[in-house]
């Protein structure tokens, strides 16, 4: 078993689904972080089995909409002094704009590579969005 | 409001501006000798980024007859795109030129593209396999000049009911009318796609799905045919078996209601016999002249455009 300290100031993702994590770590740039970051990857969790967990040393404005798409049922909690000073549930973002690319390769932003793509939630069991030009549906 | 809007999507209309359009369509088809100036001045861009003749013309057609002007292309090789120039800067420098864009395009969003980019209204004269709204417009002008409403009509769809995007937009359009029934009448490799029915089902419209054109002929208020194409089987031998089911005859006209009418986006190729052509229920040909009248009433919608005196 293996033992990270509790962090004293910071940000602690939690209840990532297991393999999850790795992703999340990527999609908020933590790698080019100055700052501690532990992912920790299969942690034992008696409500999910296994989980994926995530602490950042660092007070991040953290991007809620990227976790809300890739793991909505992860957990956010702000440290300060070593106590949990707000915890944070996530939902999927109603609509999200310059994270997601739209994978239907007759859509235009394929050929004028936009960035800026605007994607509506049109099914959160599924978690899945549609883009606003050609409403192809996709998934991080 | 429709002044200064942009059309994508069926789905962007009210069915108050339906309604406001099917009005205006109305009073022109009856005398279309006064509308003749209204758009005098007005310049609109026709940029058709692959060939579609009988769309361009009419488009076209219906601003000349507005009193207004078209320039554009139709073969994207002659444009600025071959030279590399993005939709986005397309859009921008046509905007400064005129005064209403109308754009079919193969990709799929290039409308709402230039939408956001170009300043002044733009017309989706279709987009790939996405949406063609103008040609759902004509069909609601030609369904309402002919049945007077679109409430308690029973509108049988016949053909490739799975790639057939005209079809899709119709049906979805229909169906926020109260009390409008659907038969799909497919072969089985091409009903009607999920994301339709799904939508059918969430609105508690009634449809159903049958492979027999004969049997269910005599039930129908529209019957709005499509081309079934020979590559969407992969069977030779199942498209030879079904081919001829779809292929709409006068013997079979013999079963329809004497008021039933028969549609078609056109072209067609071989799903509706040339000896239906004369029958008075064949309302296809007539589907195109309402396509211009209503193109004609959205241009002066887009534009502003005052109703004369």
């Amino acid at each position: 078993m293996v033992n990270v300290s509790k962090i004293k100031e910071g940000i602690v993702i939690d209840h990532i689904r297991a393999g999850h994590g790795y992703k999340i770590f990527q999609q908020l740039g933590l790698d080019r972080l100055d700052d501690v970051v532990v992912l920790m990857r299969n942690v034992d969790s008696e409500k999910m089995g296994r989980k994926d967990l995530i602490k950042i040393e660092s007070n991040l404005d953290i991007n809620l909409d990227v976790l809300g798409l890739i793991d909505p049922g992860a957990t956010i909690s702000y440290i300060k002094d070593g106590e949990r000073v707000k915890k944070v549930s996530l939902t999927p973002p109603e609509t999200v704009t310059g994270i997601l690319t739209c994978r239907n390769p007759r859509c235009i932003t394929n050929q004028e590579h936009i960035t800026d793509i605007k994607f509506h939630l049109v099914d959160a069991a599924t978690n899945q969005y549609a883009c606003e030009y050609c409403d192809a549906r996709t998934r991080l | 409001m429709l002044k200064n809007r942009s059309l994508i999507a069926p789905s962007d209309l009210t069915l108050e501006e339906i309604e406001e359009l099917m009005r205006l369509s109305e009073k022109i088809l009856q005398t279309p000798e006064r509308y003749a100036a209204v758009c005098r001045g007005k310049l609109m861009a026709s940029l058709f980024y692959e060939p579609s003749t009988r769309t361009k013309f009419s488009f076209d057609a219906a601003m000349l007859r507005l009193g207004g002007n078209t320039l554009g292309f139709s073969d994207p090789n002659t444009s600025s795109t071959a030279k590399g120039e993005t939709i986005a800067d397309s859009a921008r420098t046509i905007g400064k030129y005129a005064d209403l864009i109308v754009v079919r395009h193969p990709k799929e969003g290039t409308a709402k593209l230039m939408s956001r980019y170009a300043g002044i209204p733009v017309i989706n004269a279709g987009d790939g396999g996405h949406h063609h709204p103008t040609q759902t417009l004509t069909d609601l002008l030609t369904i309402r000049h002919y049945k007077g409403s679109y409430s308690g009509l029973t509108v049988g769809v016949c053909g490739d009911l799975k790639f057939g995007r005209t079809i899709h937009s119709l049906v979805t359009c229909l169906a926020r009318y109260e009390n409008v029934r659907f038969l799909f009448i497919s072969p089985e490799e091409l009903t009607m796609p999920a994301f339709v029915k799904e939508e059918l089902n969430a609105k508690g419209v009634s449809y159903t799905e049958t492979t027999d054109l004969e049997g269910a002929i005599s039930q129908l208020d529209v019957l709005y045919m499509s081309r079934v194409q020979r590559e969407r089987f992969i069977s030779e031998e199942e498209y030879l078996r079904l081919k001829d089911y779809f292929i709409l005859t006068a013997e079979k006209m013999q079963l329809a209601k004497s008021d039933m009418i028969v549609m078609h986006p056109l072209p067609r190729i071989n799903e509706i016999a040339t000896d239906v052509d004369s029958d008075p229920r064949a309302a296809y040909f007539e589907q195109v002249r309402y396509g211009m009248f209503v193109r004609m009433a959205l241009i002066m919608k887009l534009l502003g455009a005052e109703e004369p005196a």
